[in-house]
């Protein structure tokens, strides 16, 4: 009896997040899906078919037949999106290998700080995040704009005669997504350079390698783990990223993160900006799926 | 001739005046900080010697051998190799490999890339590159493991794989920092003597770092007892076994009764030595003390008998007491005996019959002896 209430528990606890994945991530991924696939109307709410239990079984089918792919087709014809879909994913790329650039020397640093300082270190990673992001992002406004802060410490320097415009730029995209993912590259990274023994770096120096290529035939190599994790958890966001672009990339940045909020806002047509959501989720997705795969069977080969 | 020990040797470049020393450690002191690791140490080492650095963790042995591999700059001092000074010469330059206590193996590689890493490095060509890695295997018996990665290997197996990395190279000097200590007993006993035998048919000069009396013993020709950052005695293992400089080494290296008394006079070479309290020893080996000195005499277990009747007169040193503890090893038994001062003498029997006569117990009565030249006199 008694083993019989351990199972029953055992097999709660692995309920519960698929539970909690089925509620917060699969139902409302089926509803986006399900309006994606609904026609455009001028009403509350702005689509149509709108199921009910009230209709009956019969009335159910009629509805079903009314679903459609005309959405989806539309992407394809007007250029805007696919031209918007490139540039998200060719920005939050460049983003990406910035971040594991600028990521990469603070968390190497970080593992070889003494142990004492760590914590410390690892405290300041995370102290953005104590301030609202929004309010971050707002800030680099007043640190890039022509008369920003920025601007006024190089001409006081005597660097530059007039103001660089970097506000309102792709430039100023790659900033603020570097800024504020740059913690979630370097905590993997870390994690990953942390646990690595610092003698395997001594071994291969002994046996004739000089500290650069040790990096790269030892290190670097140990450290990928860490650097997939964290250019995934760059990538994915930035590809989305909404806020940054419309307050650091002007009205020209075309991401699909800014087409999908004027698609839903300002059009008011909830389909259309549910198909773009749906397939930026298999454009995120597949990909990611298909590496994971690609990675457990070179892991299953080593065992 | 009298001889220490059992042991003939017949390489001994040591006692030879002509020889020149292949590693110096001259006047090497290094600081941590505040701390002093090591002490003006300096010390000899000749070419296809085994080497080992004997001394309890933190004595300052990993560092000089880390100073040796070039992971550790020296403060003061200097380290000569075959004549040259080692100072500004990186790890990656030294013609001297290590074989690091945590084995350290790639994990990402293969026993075989593992091998070959050091190789690759000096641009061996490829086909002399898997030559040598075939070899390696071959010595240490890994050749069906060769595309295994670190992880897929038992213990005996990576510690085979980093030994076989580190001599890839053929070094002039191999450092070896504990390199058994991640071993079972059984293994590291069997793996000692597969160590000397490699380093005999390799030719080369090992020095090895442990904490284990007993692994140094086996495997070395020489040994330096280090403490606190200083050498205290460098001598063979029968040398340091049974003429110990001081306390410290004898008390460090087996098991020792240490008897202090003072030296009252010699007569005919034997000392005579007086602990205060009713008991006189002879001593053959008395070194440089003088009468009046306060010595302290020092005898292994094994060379006390224990009887039970009083000893006839060839064991000149005797002492009456009771029987306070008795171990049983198997191969020989351990009797700790409270003699009538109150002082507790250990003493070892071999048991070489299977079947004794003499049987002693607990709270028996009983004597102990010893011969004049069997113990040591020492004056620190």
């Amino acid at each position: 009896m008694k083993r019989l209430a351990t199972a029953v528990a055992s097999r709660l606890v692995i309920l519960i997040p698929y539970l909690w994945l089925l509620v917060f991530f699969l139902i409302p991924f089926l509803i986006v899906f399900k309006i994606s696939l609904s026609g455009t109307v001028i009403a509350m709410p702005p689509y149509t078919p709108v199921f009910s239990f009230s209709d009956g079984v019969s009335g159910f089918f009629a509805n079903l037949a009314q679903l459609g792919i005309d959405n989806y087709l539309w992407l394809t014809e007007d250029a805007l999106y696919v031209n918007a879909y490139i540039s998200s994913i060719v920005i939050a790329a460049v983003s990406t290998a910035i971040t594991l650039l600028v990521g990469f020397p603070i968390a190497y640093g970080m593992a070889r700080a003494p142990a004492a300082l760590r914590p410390t270190l690892l405290m300041l990673v995370i102290l953005p995040f104590w301030t609202s992001f929004l309010i971050r992002v707002y800030a680099w406004i007043g640190i890039l704009k022509p008369e920003g802060l920025l601007n006024q410490f190089l001409l006081w320097l005597g660097m530059i005669d007039e103001p660089l415009i970097i506000l309102n730029t792709h430039t100023a995209i790659f900033i603020g997504i570097v800024y504020s993912y740059l913690p979630f590259m370097v905590l993997p990274l870390y994690a990953s350079l942390e646990k690595m023994d610092y003698s395997l770096i001594e071994a291969a120096q002994d046996l004739g390698c000089p500290p650069i290529a040790a990096f790269w035939k030892i290190t670097f190599p140990l450290a990928i783990p860490g650097v997939v994790a964290g250019c995934l958890l760059v990538f994915i966001p930035a590809v989305g990223e909404f806020v940054i672009p419309d307050l650091l990339g002007g009205s020209r940045t075309l991401m699909i993160g800014k087409t999908l909020w004027s698609e839903f806002f300002n059009n008011r047509d909830w389909p259309v900006s549910s198909a773009v959501a749906v397939v930026l989720l298999l454009i995120l997705v597949v990909p990611i799926m298909y590496f994971q795969q690609v990675q457990a069977r070179t892991q299953e080969q080593d065992r | 001739m009298k001889s220490l020990g059992s042991i003939r040797r017949s390489f001994a470049p040591w006692a030879d005046a002509s020889a020149k020393p292949y590693i110096s450690f001259d006047n090497i002191t290094k600081k941590f900080g505040d701390f002093t690791a090591v002490d003006s140490l300096s010390l000899d080492i000749y070419e296809r010697e085994f080497f080992a650095l004997l001394g309890a963790s933190g004595c300052g042995k990993s560092t000089l051998l880390r100073m040796l591999a070039g992971f550790e700059a020296p403060t003061s001092g200097r380290i000569l190799l075959d004549g040259q000074d080692l100072a500004g010469i990186p790890p990656y330059r030294r013609p001297v490999n290590m074989m690091f206590q945590s084995y350290a193996l790639f994990p990402h590689m293969s026993v075989e890339q593992n091998i070959a890493f050091g190789l690759k490095q000096d641009g061996m060509a490829k086909a002399d590159i898997e030559k040598r890695v075939g070899e390696m295997l071959k010595l240490v018996k890994l050749e069906q493991f060769a595309k295994r990665k670190p992880h897929q290997l038992s213990g005996g197996q990576r510690q085979r794989v980093a030994l076989a990395r580190s001599v890839a190279k053929r070094p002039k000097v191999l450092l070896l920092d504990e390199p058994l200590g991640a071993l079972d007993k059984k293994l590291r006993e069997e793996t000692q003597f597969e160590l000397v035998d490699l380093q005999y048919d390799l030719g080369l000069t090992f020095i090895v770092v442990t904490h284990d009396q007993e692994e140094a013993m086996t495997m070395a020709d020489r040994i330096a007892i280090l403490d606190k950052g200083e050498v205290v005695q460098v001598a063979t293992p029968a040398e340091i076994y049974e003429a110990p400089g001081s306390r410290f080494v004898a008390d460090f290296v087996g098991t020792v009764n240490l008897i202090e008394g003072e030296l009252k006079g010699r007569e005919n070479g034997v000392a005579r030595i007086e602990d205060g309290q009713g008991l006189t020893i002879l001593a053959e080996d008395a070194g440089d003390a003088a009468p009046g000195n306060r010595v302290w005499f020092a005898i292994r277990p094994e060379k006390i008998k224990v009887s039970a009747a009083k000893p006839d007169k060839t064991d000149s040193n005797a002492a009456e007491g009771e029987i306070y503890d008795i171990a049983y090893l198997g191969d020989m038994t351990i009797f700790h005996i409270r003699l009538d001062d109150g002082r507790i003498v250990k003493a070892s029997t071999m048991n070489s019959a299977r079947v004794s006569q003499e049987l002693l117990t607990w709270h028996d009565r009983a004597w102990i002896s010893f011969r004049p030249d069997s113990g040591v006199v020492l004056t620190r």
